[in-house]
């Protein structure tokens, strides 16, 4: 396998060695030892991942969406499994954030959009599924952190008290809203003061409220949609813990155009490119040697 | 405003812009006097009465017309007046259509914003602001020969006028008429301003809501018109102000007798005349010759724009507390 | 798939899954997706909706209920001669004439008021938006269109009678033996433009505040002064907003009676003071439409429900023209967004 050599991607790993993808190599890699992978992908030290047992969620088979006569998704399938966080990489426009709309059919809110293919939850299709239950067994964690203008507390009871059929006291929430904020890694900050009002925490905090507030109502699947573009690097760190934590409760699908980030946490990747799915495969393969040359060249860096 | 001003080279500020400061200064003088010379002409009528001005006392109608009387040259000016009658009426009319108009505004605004076809919201928010800009004389008209004669002919019964024959006429020209037509008239003004608001709730906070499993009502009200309060409280400001000084529909369907409407009566209550402190100013316009009746009508007007000017500040007051949970005021 | 995934994650090893992109398939029909449907909501929420749509419907139809019945009665009681005749007094409907006095009136108050309140608003507007110093100034303006926008009419009118009456502004209204009437054309429109005026000022301040500073900044660049600049490019450039302002502040004008029915003195006829032609009838007292309107219903003094009808018809008709005018020039303000 002859590979040209792209520029590099700068980042000092502290091992740099001419690595051969063995499974040695691998585990060492997983434990951060840093071998330089056959792409030219140089990152920073892997997060240690434990090994997990993966239970099958969702399945996409198949999936094309298109805005009026523009083709964004193009037949796409793939699982997504509890217990792994899947990313979604590819360059602006490739089809990735509407990929991930439509798994709790957000999509359907902008007018014009047709469907085909498949998707099922547990066996279920979504589309024969009432929005509002698909939604909260799938539920979405935005771009810009967009906490209510109310108090924390009442911001992650919010779905316990409108989900259910009577409106609940605060007692009842209480506990599930202390659970959420603990899972979010939230809880210690703002424990002494759940009344404080939302919008006044830091940008971190907030998203990490929004991260809060979806697991309230226990979800199956959790989707993030570039979730620290808007954060700095501290808040970044604190959040990709989250995600890795939270992947054996939740399946995790995550959409980010951050490679290091999408090597960081990810179990399995999937790349696309205008629209269709070019490669999906566990993020060792995908970073480390990758079948496909449109996926080698963008994860070297030589588009992007 | 701009923070980008250009360094012009000569002295100070162009011609130009001198003779709009004066403009500015004369036009902002000249509404600050008007302020302080109602005051001023006021001033007699409420010397006279302190704070009995506000309070019960003898018949109203009976105090403007020995006013008007005690202004020629030759008798000393009576001033008594005490005008109960005429607040409790105007706030009466003033408070339930406000009321009944705020309720129904935010649900056809939500309508309009979330809820209606694109047909029907293509009809209703044209139709919205034809409401707002017929004119209350024509109102008015419509109030008296359609409205009134409905309610005195077939409302009331023979019995409930003859039980209050003697104190007043029970006609059909009343609170009911009133209070109806008045919430037509300002709810117009509440829908423009709510849909203003609800529309600029940012759109990510709603999809947010949705992508957590909440229905869409209940997206939108725990959302949106929560994000939108200020907005409902500038339109029931604006409303309100309008209700205030309404004269000349009140004029004509409000009864113009100067009672004040007694719940106690019962249903009764819901028909008896009465008269608003503008429709009295519009009553006697014609007797500002005499200068008792002339003092007591600006003390009348002076009242109003008091009101007009509190109610700003309550609005004002009631968007601080929002300030807090970060909806923008 | 998943339990394969399951044994190989046991043996602390992944083996990667492609899927190869299958050849793109045509969008065929697909069964319809089930929407959101307002079954599965809250009993509270259901009926909220159903109030929603009750009360849409309810506000349509009583408008359509209120053009209608005035376009019935209108057309029954409108006849061509009525709008070139002159009010006279008399008892029965046809010996009262038209309205043709009490549609100048409106045309003459319109024209007085909206020329003295488009100008000044539009300057004060400017004033507000580019200049604004001293700050304190600015602030009290604000505060002061403010308060003119929630002013009630009647007060407006009982200041007017205040200051017309005076003697220095005599000149503006009739006068005998040291008597000033004040009551004119002079006096009831220049206070109807202080009804315009907010309208004006608010409208022309936000069409201004749109235009983003890189406008300002380019025309200044290339050497223009502040006042060049506002009149040369901004000013043109808000005038969808200057015409929604002119046509709101017009339609509250037309529409108002009350400063009409005190300062204009409510006669049937336009009534000169005497003088040259023009200035006479300016200075002289008359009616418009509203106070036309409002004698001649039941409760006034004329009780001619027909040419009241007929009035009323018209007037909405000047109403809806406007509104239809106001549409269209905010349609043109939302093409020249500036993006």
């Amino acid at each position: 396998m002859e590979l040209s050599q792209p520029p590099p991607v700068r980042r000092l790993t502290g091992n740099e060695g001419n690595g051969h993808a063995t499974r040695s190599a691998l585990r060492e890699e997983r434990n951060g030892a840093g071998r330089a992978p056959e792409s030219g992908f140089v990152s920073a030290p892997r997060r240690v991942t434990p090994a997990t047992v993966a239970i099958d969620r969702m399945h996409v088979d198949g999936l094309s969406v298109s805005y009026g006569q523009k083709r964004a998704v193009d037949s796409v399938s793939l699982p997504i499994r509890q217990g792994e966080v899947l990313a979604l990489i590819g360059p602006s426009g490739c089809g990735k954030t509407t990929l991930l709309r439509s798994l709790n059919r957000l999509t359907e809110l902008t007018k014009g959009t047709s469907y085909s293919g498949q998707v099922t939850l547990d066996g279920l299709d979504i589309a024969q599924m009432e929005p509002t239950e698909l939604r909260r067994r799938v539920t979405m964690v935005f771009q810009q952190p967009n906490p209510f203008p109310m108090s924390v507390f009442d911001n992650v009871a919010y779905v316990l008290r409108e989900q259910a059929k009577r409106r609940p006291r605060r007692r009842e929430v209480a506990g599930a809203v202390r659970d959420a904020l603990g899972r979010a890694g939230l809880l210690d900050e703002v424990a002494d003061n759940l009344d404080h009002p939302a919008l006044r925490l830091s940008g971190g905090q907030q998203q990490r409220l929004c991260i809060a507030r979806a697991l309230a109502a226990n979800p199956e699947v959790l989707l993030l949609d570039e979730p620290c573009s808007a954060l700095d690097p501290q808040s970044t760190k604190v959040i990709e813990d989250l995600i890795v934590r939270l992947r054996d409760d939740v399946a995790v699908v995550i959409v980010t155009h951050n490679l290091q980030q999408a090597y960081r946490v990810a179990d399995y990747v999937a790349f696309m490119y205008l629209g269709e799915l070019v490669e999906y495969a566990s993020a060792q393969t995908v970073f480390g040697s990758p079948r496909e040359q449109r996926t080698r060249d963008y994860v070297s860096g030589a588009f992007g | 405003m701009d923070e980008y001003i250009p360094t012009e080279r000569g002295a100070g500020w162009s011609q130009d812009q001198r003779a709009e400061l004066w403009l500015v200064c004369i036009v902002v003088g000249l509404l600050i006097a008007m302020l302080v010379f109602v005051l001023h002409a006021a001033w007699p009528s409420f010397s006279h009465n302190g704070l009995g001005w506000f309070g019960t006392g003898g018949r109203v109608d009976g105090q403007i017309q020995a006013i008007f009387t005690s202004g020629d040259l030759k008798s000393t000016p009576l001033y008594v007046f005490h005008a109960w009658p005429l607040i409790w009426s105007t706030a009466l009319i003033t408070g339930v259509a406000v009321v009944i108009a705020f309720g129904s505004s935010l649900f056809v605004a939500v309508f309009i914003v979330e809820f209606a076809p694109d047909w029907l919201r293509g009809v209703l928010e044209p139709v919205v602001r034809l409401l707002a800009s017929v004119p209350s004389v024509i109102y008015g008209l419509l109030g008296v020969l359609i409205l009134v004669p409905l309610i005195g002919n077939h409302l009331i019964t023979q019995q409930e006028k003859a039980s209050v024959n003697p104190t007043v006429q029970l006609s059909g020209y009343g609170l009911l008429a009133a209070i109806l037509v008045l919430t037509i008239m300002v709810a117009p003004i509440m829908i423009a301003v709510f849909v203003n608001g609800l529309r600029a709730v940012p759109r990510n906070w709603i999809e947010g809501s949705l992508a957590l499993g909440i229905n869409r009502w209940r997206t939108f009200w725990m959302v949106a018109v929560r994000t939108a309060r200020p907005a409902l409280v500038a339109g029931t400001v604006l409303a309100t102000a309008r209700a205030l000084g309404e004269s000349v529909m009140l004029s004509m369907l409000s009864g113009g007798v100067g009672f004040a409407p007694n719940p106690a009566d019962g249903l009764i209550f819901l028909f008896e005349p009465s008269r608003g402190l503008a429709s009295t100013i519009l009553f006697n316009t014609d007797e500002l010759s005499s200068p008792p009746m002339q003092h007591t009508l600006y003390a009348i007007a002076a009242v109003l724009l008091f009101s007009a000017v509190m109610l700003s500040f309550a609005g004002w007051a009631a968007k601080q507390p929002m300030k807090r949970y970060g909806v923008i005021a | 798939m998943g339990g394969e995934a399951a044994d190989e994650a046991l043996r602390g090893d992944r083996v990667s899954v492609t899927v190869s992109p299958a050849p793109p398939r045509p969008l065929g029909r697909v069964p319809t997706r089930r929407p959101e449907s307002s079954a599965s909501w809250r009993l509270s929420d259901r009926i909220g909706l159903a109030v929603a749509w009750a009360l849409g419907l309810f506000f349509c139809a009583l408008t359509a209920a209120i053009v209608i019945y005035l376009l019935v009665q209108g057309l029954r009681y409108v006849s061509p001669h009525l709008f070139v005749t002159h009010p006279t007094a008399g008892f029965s409907e046809t010996q009262t004439g038209g309205f043709l006095d009490p549609l100048i009136g409106t045309g003459i108050v319109a024209l007085i008021a909206m020329g003295i309140a488009l100008p000044v608003g539009t300057a004060i507007a400017v004033w507000l938006s580019e200049f604004g110093r001293p700050a304190p100034l600015a602030r009290v303006a604000e505060a002061t269109v403010e308060m003119l926008a929630g002013a009630p009419s009647i007060v407006l009118a009982l200041f007017g009678a205040l200051i017309f009456e005076s003697p220095l502004l005599g000149f503006l209204s009739q006068q005998t033996n040291h008597v000033v009437l004040g009551r004119s054309f002079f006096a009831a429109g220049a206070m109807l433009s202080l009804v315009a005026l907010p309208l004006v000022v608010t409208n022309v301040r936000e069409g201004l505040q749109a235009i983003p500073s890189h406008v300002r900044e380019a025309s200044y660049a290339v050497g223009k002064s502040k006042v060049a600049t506002t009149r040369r490019v901004l000013l043109p450039a808000a005038r969808p907003s200057v015409v929604t302002g002119a046509m709101l502040g017009l339609g509250r004008v037309i529409g108002d009676t009350a400063i009409v029915l005190v300062l204009l003195g409510a006669t049937l006829n336009l009534q000169g003071a005497g003088g040259p032609a023009i200035l006479s009838t300016l200075r002289g007292q008359g009616s418009t439409m509203t106070s036309y309107i409002y004698e001649n219903a039941p409760t006034g003094e004329g009780n001619q429900p027909t040419k009241a009808y007929a009035a009323a018809f018209v007037l909405l008709m000047i109403v809806l023209a406007l509104n239809v005018l106001v549409d269209l020039a905010g349609r043109r303000a939302r093409e020249l967004r500036w993006s």
